[in-house]
């Protein structure tokens, strides 16, 4: 098979909101020529069964994600600001609605 | 960011996420071994879905009645849909479709042995539903919490819609157990034809299966062959005994002590030398896919550069307008 016909069709990752009042959730990729082509590819292979209400189709090849490897530099130092949560907070028993 | 961070340790780290029944993610460092059984597994897999449209997809011509027909498209093209699912987890993987369905076209990834058989009447729809989907449930319910993240997430999404396949094959036999004594037998033949390839789809003995002990390390597999088969033996008989069919099994019963039921062997020689290509529609099955992909080339070709030529007019447009600002 001659190279050019090999070409493949670009992959776009597709977000699905379930219904109103949800976010659109990532739920896997597909292939298609060109955005238009991947909202219907979307649609039949994700949302044969009411699954949706609005798809989202993105090139892959533009989501800037964080590596693995920044783990540490951005998520740990949240870890030990445990000041920012509830129940840091002592508050006595008698004090209602809070 | 550097990559400057030991093997070693990253090994470290990932035994550790698998070890406490964690996710791996596609970006995660992960072995090579790990990631070259993931993308075996996960594309024969994909590739058993795709396959699996074919002998089903054979009798939606020939649908009894309208009501049919339209379960029997819905069911194929849910194949379709699980086989897209899986495709796209495989990719993460950093292979690429294309290289997929070239590796299953040349014979060099493997699909489910039991699509290598033919289905002789409509029958077959019902007991393929009820036998075939039966066992892929319960090959697939306990991967949704497989160790790979896209893996896991595609059977979920599968398992959701597998159960409708298995409902509505038994349904097709129950109505036909309901109609003429012919019509008995047919399903009675068609489930002594089924029931061997059905159990033969655990894949072999646990003494012969050489990769589950390395699947399970891993947290790909969480069941032995012969566990999961075990299971579906038990599951089975009492839904044959509902619809009024025997199992071709001269050695299945109850077994009391052991508090599950007792079965023989299918004949791992016929198996093998199915999963070898000898089986009796390999060559159609695969005949079958090549013909698809390479009329289907002109297609993918066209859609590309109709795509190419709406983005240049787009820019074009985009580019006249500026100049006339």
């Amino acid at each position: 098979m001659n190279e050019e016909i090999r070409a493949e069709w670009p992959l776009y990752e597709v977000f699905i909101r379930g219904k109103r009042g949800l976010n659109h959730v990532h739920v896997g990729s597909v292939h298609a020529p060109d955005g238009r082509m991947a909202l219907r590819h979307a649609r039949d292979v994700y949302t044969r069964r009411n699954e949706g209400v609005s798809i989202w189709v993105v090139p892959s090849a533009d989501i800037i994600a964080s590596s693995p490897e920044e783990k540490d530099p951005l998520f740990a130092p949240s870890g030990d600001k445990a000041y920012r949560h509830p129940t840091f907070y002592e508050i006595p028993d008698n004090v209602p609605h809070m | 960011m550097s990559s400057a961070v030991a093997e070693p340790q990253l090994e470290a780290e990932f035994e550790a996420i698998v070890g406490h029944k964690d996710r791996i993610e596609p970006r995660d460092w992960m072995p090579e071994a790990y990631r070259k059984t993931l993308i075996r597994q996960v594309a024969q897999h994909a590739h058993s879905e795709i396959i699996g449209m074919q002998p089903e997809g054979n009798w939606i011509g020939r649908a009894p009645s309208l009501r049919r027909k339209a379960i029997l498209l819905a069911k194929v093209q849910d194949e379709a849909g699980h086989g897209l699912y899986l495709y796209s987890a495989a990719e993460t993987l950093g292979i690429s479709r294309n290289e997929l369905t070239e590796l299953l076209i040349s014979g060099k990834q493997k699909y489910s042995s039991i699509f290598n058989y033919p289905t002789l009447s409509y029958t077959d729809v019902g007991t393929i539903g009820w036998l075939v989907d039966g066992a892929a449930i319960c090959n697939q319910v306990p991967l949704c919490r497989t160790s790979f993240g896209p893996y896991g997430r595609a059977m979920i999404r599968i398992c959701k819609e597998e159960s409708f396949h298995q409902r509505q094959g038994f349904e097709l036999l129950m109505t036909m157990m309901r109609g003429t004594e012919e019509q008995r037998a047919m399903v009675q033949e068609s489930v002594n034809r089924f029931w061997w390839p059905a159990l033969m789809m655990f894949g072999p003995p646990d003494d012969s299966s050489p990769n589950t002990a390395q699947s399970m390390a891993w947290g790909i597999k969480t069941h032995t062959n012969d566990e999961l088969r075990q299971k579906f033996v038990d599951m089975s008989v009492p839904q044959a005994e509902a619809l009024g069919v025997t199992f071709p099994d001269p050695e299945l019963r109850w077994n009391e002590e052991r508090g599950h039921y007792d079965f023989g062997q299918p004949d791992w020689d016929e198996f093998w030398s199915v999963v070898k290509g000898d089986g009796p529609c390999n060559a159609q099955r695969l005949a079958h896919r090549k013909r698809a992909w390479d009329d289907g080339a002109w297609v993918r070709e066209a859609a590309l550069a109709f795509a190419e030529k709406e983005t240049q007019a787009g820019k074009e447009a985009q580019a006249a307008e500026e100049a006339q600002r």
